[in-house]
C-alpha cells in the first residue's frame, strides 16, 4: 500500500521517457506509446487519488536523497492527484478525437514528432500540478511554453506560424515576468521550496522589512500567468493559434495547457505567498476587474466573428476571465469555483473542438457558421456533442456550466462589495454566450430542406470517412460533462478537501 | 449592397467600431501569405533583400493612414508601459536586500550545506555541479528536456527529407540548396585555422565534461564547447567530410542515449532517495577522476546532449539536414 506514493514520480518520468523514446520511433508506434502513457497514467492517478484522499492528509516526496530545503521535492494531496487523473482523462480524448486530422495535417515523416510534443506536454503538466518547488515549476512552465509552440506550428500553413509566432511572443513575456517574480522572492526569501519559502515570507511580513518586494512579487507572477493563460487585454493570441491549429492541439491548449499556469498560480497563492497575504495586497482586485472585463468583452468579440472555430476560441477568453473572477473574489467559495470552472471548462471546450471537427468533415470543410447549415443532421453525434456543449457553456442545467456558474454566483454573496458586480456580469455574460452559441447551434439544425438530399452521397462518404475515435471522443467527453452537472456534490467537496491540504 | 456597407462605415456606430477595434491589425487574417508567383520570383535576390519592398507590399504604408496612425499609438503606449515596468523594478530595487551583506536572506542553512558538507555528501569538489547534478538534479533533467524538445521544433519547423517527392518539400529543398551557393567553399585561411583549433576544441570541451566535478565546469559548458568545434569544422570542410562520422542517425543515437541514461539513472537515484533504501553508487575518493557516484556519467549525458543539439541547430538552420 505505501508503494502507491512513488506512482505520481513515475507518472513523470514515464511520460519523460515516452517522449524521449518516441523521437527515435516511426509515427504509428509513437502514436500508440503515447495513448500507451497517457492510459498508464491515469490509472496510475486513479490510485493516488484512492490512496491520498483516504489516507485525508498529503504526501511530500522526495525526488533524490536530500529533504526539503535542499532537494527537489513533490508533493500531492486530494486536488492535484484529481487534476492529474482529469486532465490525463481529456488528454486521452483530445488525442484520440483528433488523431485522423492531426495524420492530414502534419508533414510526412513528423508524426512522431508531434507525439513527442504530447508526451512531454503531459509530463509538464503534470509537474506543474505536483510541484513542490518553486524553479522545478519555471523549467516545466518552459518544457510546456515550447511544446504548446511546436503544437501550433506543426501544421505548416502561414496562419499556424504566424499564430506560433504571436503566442511565443506572449507568453515568453509572462515567462519572463514569473522568472524575475521568483528571481525576487528567492532574494528576499533565500529558498525556493514550496515550504521553506512560505515560512519566509511569513517572517517578512511580520518584520515588514521587505514588504515592497513582496507586493512587487505578487504582481509580476500573477500578470506574468496571466499573460500565459490569456486572460483579457493579453488575450490577442488566442484567436489566432485555437483557430488555426490542428483540432487535438487546439483541444488540448485551450482546455489544458492554459488551466496549467492557473493551478501553479493557485499553488503558489495558497503554498508560498499565503492566501491571506494575497488577498491583503489588493493584487486580486485586479484579476477580478481584469477577469469581469474578459468576461464581456470576450464574448463580444466571439459575437462578432463568423468563423466557428474562431469563435469558440473566443469564448475560452470569456471563460478564462470567469476563472480569474473567481480567484479575485478572494474567498475560500470564489477558489473553488474558480477550480470547479477550470473542469468545466476544460472538459467542455475540448468538447467544443472535437465536435466542431466532427462538423467540417461533414460540411466540405467549410469553417464559416453558415457553411455548417444543416451539419447536425449529417453527423448526428457530433451534432450532438456540439449542442451539449454549447448548452453547458451558456448554464443549461444539468451540465457543468450551470454548476460553476451557480457556483460564482453564490460565492459572490460572501463579498459585498463584489457581489453586485459579479453577478451583473454573470448576467450579462450568460446571455452573449446563448446569443453566440445558440446561434451555432441553431445554425446547425437548420437550412433549406434540399441541402440534405442534394449533397447525400457526399454525406455518406463523409461520415465512412469520420473515424470512430472522434465519435467515442465526443461521446466519452460528454458523458464527463453531464457526471460534472450530475454529481457535482462529489467533485465540490474533493475540491474543497484539497485546497484544505494546501495550506 | 456595397451602398449599404459603406453608409454604414459612415456613420457613427461604424465609425465607433472602426475605433474600437483600433483600425486595423497588420497580422490579423489580413496579411496575405500566398504562395510565391512567378512574378515575385522573378528576382528574388532583389526582391528578398529590399526591405522596403517588403514592407510596402505587407503593410502598405503608404497608402493606408489608420495602419500609420494605429502603428504610431501602439508604438507610444508600448514605449510607456516598458517606462512604467523599468519605474516599478527601480522603485523596488531600493528596498531589496543590499548586494553582497552577510546576513542577507539567502546566506540561510541552504546554502550553509551546500558548502558545509556538499563534498561528502555528493563526492563533487565543485559545488555547482554537485547542487545542480545531485541536490537539485530534477530540475536538471528538465533543463535537458528544454533543449530536447526545442531541437524537435526546430526540426517540426525546419527538417527537409531528403526522400520526400511532395512537391512543396522539393521546392523548398530546391530553395535551400540555392541559398547555398553564396556559402565560401574551401576557404584556406579558414582550412588551416580550424586544423589547428577543432582537435583543441575537442580536448578543451572534453576536459570540461570530464572535469565538471573536479573544476568549474560541466556538462553544459563542455557541451558548448565541443558543438563549437564540430560547426567550425563543419564550416572550414564542408557537409561530405561531416557526414563521415555524423550523420542525423549518429545524433538520433547519442542523444537518445543520452537523455535515456540519464532518465534511467536519475530514476534509480530518485526513488531510493524517496523510499529511504540504500542507493549501491559508491561515491568514491573526492578529487580522483573517478568519483562523486553518477554526477560523471550524467556530466557526460548532459555534455553530449549540448554539443548535439548545437551542431543541429546549425544544420537545421544552414540545410534543413544532416
Amino acid at each position: 500500500m505505501d508503494f502507491l506514493r512513488n506512482l505520481p514520480f513515475f507518472c513523470i518520468m514515464l511520460a519523460m521517457f515516452t517522449g524521449i523514446v518516441s523521437s527515435a520511433v516511426n509515427g504509428r508506434i509513437a502514436r500508440r506509446l503515447c495513448l500507451f502513457m497517457v492510459t498508464a497514467v491515469l490509472v496510475m492517478s486513479a490510485l493516488t487519488l484512492y490512496y491520498v484522499d483516504g489516507l485525508g492528509e498529503s504526501i511530500t516526496y522526495m525526488m533524490g536523497h536530500f529533504p526539503a530545503p535542499w532537494g527537489n521535492e513533490i508533493r500531492f494531496g486530494s486536488l492535484e492527484a484529481f487534476l492529474a487523473l482529469y486532465f490525463s482523462v481529456i488528454m486521452l480524448l483530445s488525442v484520440l478525437g483528433g488523431w485522423s486530422h492531426a495524420a492530414a495535417d502534419i508533414e510526412v515523416g513528423k508524426e512522431n514528432l508531434f507525439y513527442v510534443l504530447i508526451d512531454l506536454m503531459m509530463a509538464s503538466l503534470l509537474a506543474m500540478i505536483y510541484t513542490n518547488d518553486l524553479f522545478t515549476g519555471y523549467v516545466f512552465v518552459e518544457i510546456n511554453t515550447i511544446a504548446a509552440c511546436g503544437m501550433i506550428m506543426i501544421r505548416q500553413n502561414g496562419h499556424g506560424i504566424v499564430a506560433a509566432i504571436r503566442y511565443m511572443v506572449m507568453s515568453l513575456i509572462g515567462s519572463g515576468l514569473f522568472l524575475i517574480g521568483i528571481s525576487l522572492l528567492y532574494d528576499v526569501t533565500g529558498h525556493l521550496l514550496m515550504v521553506s519559502a512560505h515560512t519566509a515570507v511569513e517572517g517578512v511580513v511580520a518584520d515588514g522589512k521587505y514588504v515592497t518586494p513582496l507586493l512587487v512579487i505578487i504582481a509580476l507572477i500573477s500578470v506574468g500567468m496571466a499573460i500565459k493563460s490569456g486572460l483579457y487585454p493579453f488575450h490577442s493570441w488566442i484567436p489566432e493559434t485555437y483557430g488555426y491549429a490542428t483540432p487535438t492541439a487546439s483541444a488540448i491548449l485551450s482546455s489544458l495547457v492554459s488551466k496549467g499556469y492557473i493551478i501553479l498560480l493557485i499553488k503558489i497563492f495558497y503554498r508560498v505567498i499565503g492566501f491571506d497575504i494575497v488577498v491583503s495586497s489588493h493584487v486580486l482586485n485586479a484579476l477580478f476587474a481584469f477577469g469581469v472585463i474578459a468576461m464581456i468583452m470576450g464574448s463580444v468579440h466571439a459575437i462578432l466573428q463568423t468563423d466557428c472555430r474562431k469563435m469558440i476560441a473566443y469564448s475560452s477568453v470569456a471563460q478564462i476571465g470567469y476563472i480569474y473572477m473567481g480567484i479575485g473574489l478572494g474567498t475560500k467559495a470564489g477558489m473553488i469555483a474558480a477550480v470547479f470552472h477550470l473542469l468545466t471548462h476544460a472538459a467542455t471546450k475540448s468538447l467544443l473542438f472535437i465536435s466542431a471537427v466532427g462538423l467540417y468533415e461533414v460540411s466540405d470543410g467549410r469553417t464559416d457558421y453558415l457553411g455548417l447549415r444543416n451539419a447536425g443532421y449529417r453527423n448526428r453525434i457530433a451534432g450532438l456533442a456540439f449542442s451539449v456543449g454549447a448548452l453547458s457553456m451558456v448554464g443549461f442545467p444539468m451540465l457543468s456550466g450551470f454548476i460553476s456558474k451557480y457556483l460564482f454566483a453564490t460565492a459572490a454573496l460572501e463579498r459585498p462589495h463584489k457581489m453586485i458586480i459579479t453577478l451583473i456580469a454573470l448576467i450579462i455574460s450568460t446571455i452573449l454566450n446563448a446569443i453566440y452559441f445558440l446561434r451555432q447551434v441553431v445554425t446547425i439544425y437548420s437550412g433549406r430542406p434540399g441541402e440534405a438530399v442534394s449533397t447525400a452521397r457526399f454525406i455518406r462518404e463523409a461520415i465512412a470517412e469520420s473515424t470512430v475515435s472522434n465519435r467515442f471522443a465526443s461521446l466519452a467527453l460528454i458523458l464527463l460533462n453531464l457526471f460534472l452537472g450530475l454529481f457535482s456534490e462529489v467533485v465540490i467537496a474533493l475540491i474543497s478537501r484539497g485546497l484544505d491540504m494546501f495550506a | 449592397m456595397s451602398r449599404i456597407k459603406d453608409n454604414y462605415e459612415n456613420s457613427r456606430a461604424g465609425k465607433f467600431e472602426a475605433w474600437y477595434k483600433d483600425g486595423y491589425d497588420p497580422m490579423d487574417e489580413r496579411m496575405d501569405i500566398h504562395a510565391v508567383t512567378e512574378e515575385d520570383a522573378s528576382d528574388p535576390a532583389e526582391s528578398v533583400r529590399n526591405e522596403v519592398y517588403i514592407s510596402d507590399s505587407v503593410y502598405d504604408r503608404s497608402a493606408n493612414k489608420a495602419l500609420r496612425i494605429s502603428g504610431y499609438i501602439y508604438r507610444v503606449l508600448s514605449v510607456l508601459l516598458c517606462i512604467f515596468m523599468i519605474g516599478t523594478l527601480i522603485w523596488m530595487v531600493q528596498y531589496l536586500p543590499p548586494f553582497g551583506q552577510y546576513d542577507n536572506p539567502v546566506n540561510n542553512e541552504v546554502s550553509a550545506r551546500y558548502i558545509g558538507s556538499g563534498i561528502q555528501e555528493t563526492g563533487a569538489i565543485n559545488y555547482v555541479t554537485g547542487m545542480i547534478l545531485d541536490y537539485r538534479a530534477f530540475d536538471t533533467f528538465g533543463e535537458s528536456c528544454v533543449l530536447f524538445i526545442a531541437t524537435i521544433c526546430v526540426q517540426i519547423l525546419l527538417r527537409l527529407d531528403p526522400e520526400e517527392t511532395d512537391p512543396a518539400i522539393v521546392k523548398r529543398r530546391n530553395e535551400a540548396e540555392t541559398d547555398r551557393l553564396f556559402e565560401p567553399k574551401n576557404d584556406i585561411i579558414l582550412q588551416k585555422v580550424s586544423v589547428i583549433l577543432v582537435p583543441i576544441l575537442f580536448i578543451f570541451g572534453t576536459y570540461i565534461i570530464l572535469n565538471g566535478h573536479l573544476s568549474p565546469g560541466g556538462g553544459f559548458s563542455g557541451g558548448a564547447v565541443m558543438g563549437a568545434g564540430m560547426i567550425l569544422y563543419l564550416c572550414a570542410f564542408g557537409y561530405k567530410k561531416t557526414e563521415r562520422f555524423f550523420t542525423i542517425k549518429t545524433f538520433r543515437v547519442i542523444s537518445l542515449a543520452a537523455l535515456i541514461t540519464y532518465c534511467l539513472a536519475k530514476s534509480y537515484s530518485f526513488f531510493t532517495g524517496a523510499n529511504h533504501l540504500e542507493s549501491h553508487i559508491p561515491l568514491g575518493t573526492p578529487g580522483a577522476i573517478l568519483s562523486s557516484g553518477l554526477i560523471l556519467v550524467l556530466n557526460i549525458c548532459v555534455g553530449s546532449v549540448v554539443a548535439c543539439t548545437m551542431y543541429a541547430f546549425y544544420t537545421l538552420f544552414r540545410k534543413g539536414n544532416f
